[in-house]
């Protein structure tokens, strides 16, 4: 059996509710597994509204933060406990590129400085003229060219090269996986297209695998091939991204698809949906179905467990008692 | 339904921002008009001067920028150079704006009630009971219920916080009601219920609207008219049935096939090149950077709008 | 492709224009600090003109008024004092010796700073828990008095004693906000990128993060500078500063011992007091300054024409 290059073991996060605290802890994410093989590249999306968790998702994964129980395992190793020869490697295979392409920056360096981190404290080259052709190479694949970039400040660019340098700086290191949190959340409808698209071909060519993390279905279903779908920190639905979206099972899946907005005047929303009260908004329980407050079609067991994962076609998988 | 009454109009607006490199062009003669009772969507990616286009209808364009020529007529008034004094009494009470991110503008230690009563009677003579009963009414025509009158804003959620917002910008009864980006930020559920919100007032109130957004899906679904700016110029304007079926114009054909779809997978629509830099625009078509269907003709001079079909105006030297 | 060619030159152009579109040419910054350099100039350069010696005891005649008054002569232009010392020397001599205690009190302050600030910050934790009670602590106690009871017992030789001293308290300041500054920014794009990029967290500390808290930094050593030299000029006017070198607080402490302002001599007691209001308000204006270049928001832009 491959052994994955990343796997999710039962995490759970919770914030606050620790010794001398007086806020109530707050599970961000809760007992979440997941799975990424080397062998074969994928897109995993994480979809999910601010609040599912789908960031701390994003931070246990690259390390940025520790789950409070379960496992966070590059190769069989507990990211928690490596020691720094392995955390090199773990940050040279497990790469991320972020939402807001200018944060990424910073403002008190040229575009080159991004880049010659990534040279010096990885080791990639001998010399100078191996590191430049290194970059070179790395800013083609996203169909760049260093004479017009490296020199310039990050306010010189736009928001498109700005997002193609930073998949280009991780391209670089040759990672195994790359994180994409929200990466196309904050640039225009024309430029989406060019980011995915260099997504697919690094996934394709270059057998990266990503992780993509976002609260929007439909880049989703065009992209990725598994997906999960979390709410308040738990998988409601999870499996191939195509099935689920074609079919969303759980009501709050079914829910979240029928709003987003179609782009045809012919196929104007017909129903009127209403969100409960804002005291049953905030309500959160902690055992059972999180959704049951804003469910229709809730019963009195969904308050009672966390519903089994039910097999409902092959590689689609709902958390839903409807189909048990 | 939408009359013909034209209620605003805004007549080859140009603005300028005056930077120390030189004057940006953010709105160049734009033409625009909105009928009673209907929604106009201003569409466009971010710096194509769809914000500058409402701020100056607001007459709030902020310095260094300035509204160079042009008139904007509200009710057949041109209010552009009046008197800040008269611009007072428009605003609001003719004209409303619901701004970007409006429910971060709301003051986190006032109460709801507080800072809906303070707008209302800044500008009408109502109290008491009188005022109560409209703040009531207020918050009933945008679906929210009586309890939030006396909480605090942190107490709401953020479609909730958008709601108040719309209460308040149609509290006086507006002519037309400037909505930027009104549903951004939200969680898609939630966009959807601000949205259907948003609707729902206008059709209860009779109210236009401008809307500017950049998501066409959005405007898909609640828009009369679709307005389609780039860089600063006005390239499209229609119907929303007649854009969506037939978009003349490359820029509004390459916004539309850039939506997603989850109805159908479809390859991905990849598009080079770069807006221009908006202080030094080119000669003829302001989309001839990006154009695939460029042509000598592009460069020459800026095109005229034509009339492809009912209402239905383009820009474009192809036709 | 010709219109491409024209768009770049002119692009060049304009950043070349572009130097003296910088935050840095702030108009209160650039007045406070040149007034700072005008006082600092007549500090420095005053001993090539004039003769220091005169600044000290029995070394010109007593009591003499300034020399636009009746009796003042132009040997001793600001005139002299009871214990016979020249004012204009006394003055050249005590600037410098004020701003050196500020400056050195609040560099210590500030080192102190950013060491604990950025451990705080950075670390986390414990280490953070115990650094903020501390530095909590301190900034509770009133300052003054205790350095009142310091300064009591210390017998001070000199100003770098003084400075010493001062810099007991001036460090939770700085401290608090270098904290502040380093956890924002440690949850910042461009450190994760960092971190991403195996970058070790001195490096990150110093090369990543100070830079851009550099207008935070430099306010706060200004706004450090003054509050030194307030509480120097305190000291000193209580007569618990050292003697022998006069400094603007020393030459108000002889004042007060004399009874200046019933002996109405003006020209004893009012030159440093006039020198530390324009001190003041040369480092408030650049507090202020740096404050806008480091938060644009606090920026106000010229209506554009």
């Amino acid at each position: 059996m491959e052994q994955p290059i990343i796997s999710v073991q039962d995490a759970t996060k919770i914030y606050g509710g620790g010794f001398l605290s007086t806020s109530k802890p707050f599970v961000a994410l809760d007992r979440f597994s997941l799975d990424i093989y080397e062998s074969q590249a994928k897109i995993v999306t994480i979809a999910g509204e601010s609040g599912s968790g789908k960031t701390t998702l994003a931070n246990l994964v690259l390390g940025f933060i520790l789950p409070s129980s379960g496992k966070i395992m590059y190769k069989g190793q507990d990211v928690s406990t490596m020691t720094r020869e392995q955390r090199r490697i773990y940050r040279k295979e497990v790469q991320a590129i972020f939402q807001d392409p200018y944060e990424v920056y910073n403002p008190f360096y040229r575009v080159s400085h991004i880049f010659n981190m990534v040279v010096r404290h990885f080791n990639l080259a001998q010399n100078k003229n191996e590191a430049q052709q290194l970059i070179e190479d790395a800013l083609n694949v996203v169909g760049l060219r260093g004479s017009e970039i490296l020199e310039k400040y990050p306010h010189q660019l736009s928001g498109g090269q700005r997002q193609r340098i930073m998949v280009a700086r991780a391209y670089m290191l040759r990672p195994r996986l790359i994180v994409a949190d929200e990466p196309v959340s904050a640039v225009d409808a024309s430029l989406r297209a060019m980011i995915l698209d260099i997504m697919l071909k690094l996934r394709d060519r270059h057998h990266i695998s990503f992780l993509y993390i976002t609260h929007d279905l439909s880049t989703a279903y065009q992209i990725s091939d598994k997906m999960y779908v979390l709410f308040q920190g738990t998988t409601v639905e999870r499996g191939n991204a195509g099935k689920i979206i074609e079919n969303p099972r759980h009501p709050y899946v079914q829910e979240l698809i029928d709003s987003i907005p179609v782009p045809d005047p012919k196929m104007k929303w017909n129903t009127n949906i209403t969100l409960p009260p804002e005291e049953v908004m905030r309500m959160k329980s902690s055992v059972g179905c999180r959704f049951y407050p804003r469910c229709a079609k809730h019963m009195d067991i969904c308050t009672r467990a966390f519903p089994e994962y039910t097999q409902v076609e092959e590689d689609h998988e709902v958390a839903c008692y409807l189909y048990q | 339904m939408a009359s013909d009454q034209k209620v605003l109009e805004v007549n080859d607006l140009n603005v300028h921002y005056f930077t120390p490199r030189g004057a940006v062009i953010a709105a160049n003669a734009v033409n625009l008009y909105v009928k009673e009772g209907e929604i106009v969507g201003l569409v466009g990616e971010s710096g194509c001067g769809k914000t500058t286009v409402a701020m100056s209808i607001l007459q709030m364009v902020s310095a260094p920028g300035r509204i160079v020529g042009g008139e904007i007529k509200i009710e057949g008034q041109n209010i552009v150079n009046l008197p800040e004094k008269e611009l007072r009494k428009i605003r609001w009470r003719k004209l409303a704006l619901i701004p970007q991110g409006a429910m971060n503008s709301l003051n986190p230690v006032i109460k709801i009630r507080e800072q809906m009563e303070d707008g209302i009677t800044a500008h009408e003579k109502v109290r008491g009971v009188a005022l109560r009963d409209k703040v009531f009414k207020l918050l009933n025509d945008v679906g929210l219920p009586e309890r939030v009158y006396n909480m605090f804003p942190h107490e709401l959620s953020g479609g909730m916080k958008q709601r108040v917002c719309i209460a308040m910008a149609v509290a006086l009864n507006p002519v037309i009601i400037i909505a930027d980006e009104p549903t951004s930020a939200l969680d898609v559920v939630v966009q959807r219920v601000v949205a259907q919100t948003l609707l729902d007032v206008k059709t209860r109130l009779g109210v236009s609207m401008i809307m500017i957004g950049h998501d066409m899906g959005l405007q898909a679904q609640m828009v009369d008219r679709v307005a389609v700016m780039y860089a600063g110029n006005l390239v499209e304007v229609g119907p929303v049935g007649s854009i969506f079926e037939h978009p003349y114009h490359p820029y509004t054909r390459l916004l539309i096939d850039a939506i997603p779809s989850t109805k159908q997978k479809k390859s991905l629509k990849v598009t080079e090149g770069l807006t221009h830099d908006l202080r030094n625009p080119p000669r003829g078509c302001c989309f001839q950077f990006r154009c695939p269907f460029v042509r000598d003709a592009c460069r020459e001079k800026p095109p005229a709008f034509k009339q492809m079909a009912p209402d239905h105006f383009v820009a474009c030297v192809q036709y | 492709m010709a219109v491409l060619a024209t768009n770049s030159n002119t692009q060049a152009a304009a950043r070349r224009v572009n130097i003296w579109d910088t935050p840095w040419l702030n108009a209160k910054f650039v007045t406070g600090s040149s007034i700072i350099v005008l006082v600092l100039l007549f500090g420095l350069l005053g001993p090539l003109f004039w003769n220091t010696d005169l600044a000290f005891t029995a070394s010109s005649p007593v009591n003499l008024p300034p020399m636009w008054d009746k009796g003042g002569s132009p040997e001793h232009p600001l005139g002299t004092e009871s214990n016979g010392r020249d004012m204009l020397a006394q003055l050249v001599v005590g600037i410098p010796a004020s701003l050196k205690v500020g400056l050195l009190a609040a560099s210590i302050g500030m080192g102190i700073g950013i060491l604990l600030g950025s451990l705080a910050g950075y670390l986390g934790g414990w280490t953070d828990h115990i650094i903020r009670t501390i530095t909590d602590s301190v900034i509770t106690i009133p300052s003054l008095m205790v350095l009142i009871s310091i300064a009591a017992y210390v017998r001070m030789p000199d100003t770098t004693a003084m400075a010493l001293i001062l810099a007991l308290f001036a460090w939770p300041g700085p401290t608090r906000l270098i904290r502040s500054q380093v956890l924002t920014l440690r949850e910042r794009g461009f450190v994760r990128m960092a971190l991403l990029s195996n970058v070790p967290a001195l490096e990150i500390m110093l090369f990543e993060m100070v830079p851009n808290m550099l207008p935070w930094l430099a306010a706060s050593l200004t706004g450090g500078i003054s509050g030194a030299i307030l509480g120097a000029t305190g000291l000193e006017a209580l007569g618990l500063g050292p003697t022998r070198v006069p400094s603007l607080g020393t030459i108000i402490n002889y004042a007060l011992n004399s009874s200046a302002l019933v002996r109405g001599m003006v020209w004893w007691w009012l030159p440093p007091i006039i020198t530390l209001v324009i001190i003041f308000t040369a480092f408030f204006l650049m507090t202020v300054g740096l404050d806008e270049i480091a938060n644009p928001r606090l920026r106000g832009y010229g209506n554009g024409k």
